[in-house]
């Protein structure tokens, strides 16, 4: 049951949001050319057609394009992964022995970071080809265009894996290295497992950003969502394919935004509530996920959600894990 | 230092206990001097120093266990990783040194749902499964509450009795007065004085020892 004052709060936020958007729509609907704009931009009909595609109009699906964006961001996301790490780590590093390719890394994080994304996707989609190697210079433009992303978003998702490994207390390597590990297996067994967990939120939010930019792929002619709005618009003259591309990207970067956003609160409430049942949490999975829907483990409470208020009060522990049940 | 030795540091904060017992250890590079370990050079440039921790345990004052892993696995990773032990070798000697010392009951469960006093004997437990042929203890009880000592003394104590060679850092005066064989008092990183703890508690020699001390027994700590 919700109470008299939480009960105004849901009446005046409700209100409050409809009022806003009212506002809105009433100014767009009442502009000049507002009829104009609704033709151009949010046109059903052509609304219908770009998404599906009809290769004899001369034009490709926007939603069969997109097909190609997930699947470059997929790719990208997980090579990034990988190639992010080994930067970070070498930049990490000590041993004099590792000083040239320790400079090679910050140089390379320097650069990537530093030259726009549009220049590199250029640089590898209309340079690599240029080359006429064999495999390298025979690729296709998503090839070229998912390099360019992983070159360019390494150097990002470097600095926050080097972040995380930051984040982890020196005094967890003096008691890793005390115990005879060497400095590999420190790095493996205790720093990155900690660090990893402690930065699934920024990453998150760096593959929002990658999502997106997979539509600069359609620069090289690559033929993913972007592309092929641009294709329907400048073949029908009408832009509401634009909007439609629109539309699918934020149905693929709205539920991992939201999903980041889950995983921020979370961490922060369970700060809040003393990090003792943090990492027994968390040891069940690299993130926290799996306690979602769990029954709550104060004795004789039955609630069921994470970030409702509990039966037993406010005060309400984690799940147990298995181990100390 | 002899074998099944064991040596009291004693001294105000900042008089180089803690510093030495991580050079001992290598976690601290020293500047100057020699530390022999069983006759060689572990100083030496060169020197494994991998090898070298493997002989050397180490307790710290805030425990430093591995928050990730749980109890067991926070003992077995150094044998299994260092040592080559089996997971089964590991575990089942995990296992019994956390009988031992009383922990059996915790081996499943993280280190964050265990009390100060158990987490510091789990950390005392982590260092011996690496058979170290000695252990370095640094204030082991100050992070500790103080109903929480005892505990931590009474595995410390049977450690000695059991032969173990400690070189340990405290401020419990009292414990360095029944267990050690001998204590040394360090004050602005040098030693100053060091005796058998009858000797060193009844008869100090030096003056700063004195002065130490009485500030120590009038502050009801001895």
């Amino acid at each position: 049951m919700l109470g008299d004052s939480s009960r105004r709060g849901v009446v005046l936020s409700t209100t409050s949001t409809v009022v806003v958007l009212g506002v809105l729509v009433g100014v767009f609907l009442l502009a000049p050319g507002s009829a104009q704009v609704r033709h151009t931009f949010f046109n059903p009909t052509d609304m219908w057609q770009s998404f599906v595609g009809d290769p004899k109009a001369g034009y490709y699906s926007v939603g069969a394009a997109l097909w190609l964006n997930i699947r470059m961001f997929v790719a990208a996301e997980i090579l990034i992964l990988i190639f992010a790490l080994v930067v970070a780590v070498i930049r990490q590093s000590t041993g004099p022995v590792l000083l040239p390719l320790r400079v090679a890394a910050t140089v390379y994080v320097d650069v990537a970071r530093g030259v726009p994304l549009i220049l590199i996707i250029f640089a590898l989609g209309y340079g690599l080809p240029a080359l006429q190697l064999t495999v390298i210079s025979d690729q296709s433009a998503a090839v070229y265009g998912v390099a360019a992303l992983v070159l360019s978003y390494s150097a990002y998702v470097a600095e926050v894996y080097r972040a995380g490994i930051n984040s982890v207390h020196r005094s967890q390597v003096a008691a890793a290295r005390s115990l005879g590990l060497t400095q590999g297996a420190s790095m493996r067994y205790v720093i990155l497992p900690q660090a990893i967990r402690n930065i699934i939120p920024p990453l998150l939010n760096d593959f929002i950003s990658l999502q997106k930019d997979t539509a600069q792929v359609g620069l090289l002619g690559a033929i993913e969502a972007n592309k092929a709005a641009e294709i329907y618009s400048s073949t029908v003259f009408n832009y509401s394919s634009y909007v439609v591309a629109a539309i699918l990207f934020l149905a693929l970067t709205i539920p991992l935004a939201r999903f980041t956003d889950h995983l921020i609160r979370r961490d922060q409430a369970r700060r809040l509530a003393g990090a003792g049942q943090l990492w027994a949490e968390r040891a069940r999975f690299p993130f926290p996920v799996r306690g979602i829907g769990k029954r709550c483990g104060s004795r004789g409470c039955a609630s069921r959600s994470a970030r409702t208020r509990c039966s037993a009060g406010w005060t309400w522990t984690w799940p147990r894990t298995r181990s100390s049940a | 230092m002899a074998p099944h030795e064991v040596i009291c540091l004693i001294g105000a904060s900042g008089s180089g206990k803690s510093t030495l017992l991580r050079c001992v250890n290598l976690l601290e590079r020293i500047d100057a001097g020699t530390i022999w370990l069983d006759g060689q050079a572990i100083t030496r440039p060169g020197v494994d120093e991998n090898a070298v921790r493997r002989h050397i345990g180490i307790v710290f004052q805030s425990f430093n266990l591995f928050p990730h892993m749980t109890v067991e696995r926070n003992v077995t990773l150094a044998p299994m990783k260092v040592l080559g032990l089996s997971r089964a070798e590991a575990v089942s000697q995990a296992a019994e040194l956390l009988d031992r010392f009383g922990l059996g009951e915790k081996r499943a469960d993280y280190p964050d749902r265990l009390s100060g006093g158990q987490q510091q004997r789990v950390a005392i437990v982590r260092a011996l499964a690496m058979r170290p042929r000695l252990m370095l203890l640094d204030e082991v009880t100050s992070a500790l509450d103080p109903e929480l000592v005892a505990d931590v003394l009474d595995v410390i104590r049977e450690l000695a009795e059991g032969g173990m060679t400690m070189l340990i850092a405290t401020h419990e005066m009292g414990f360095a007065r029944d267990i050690a064989s001998r204590v040394c008092f360090l004050a602005d990183g040098q030693i100053v004085e060091q005796a058998p703890p009858a000797r060193l508690f009844s008869e100090p020699s030096d003056e700063r020892t004195r002065r130490f001390l009485r500030r120590i027994v009038d502050a009801g700590r001895l």
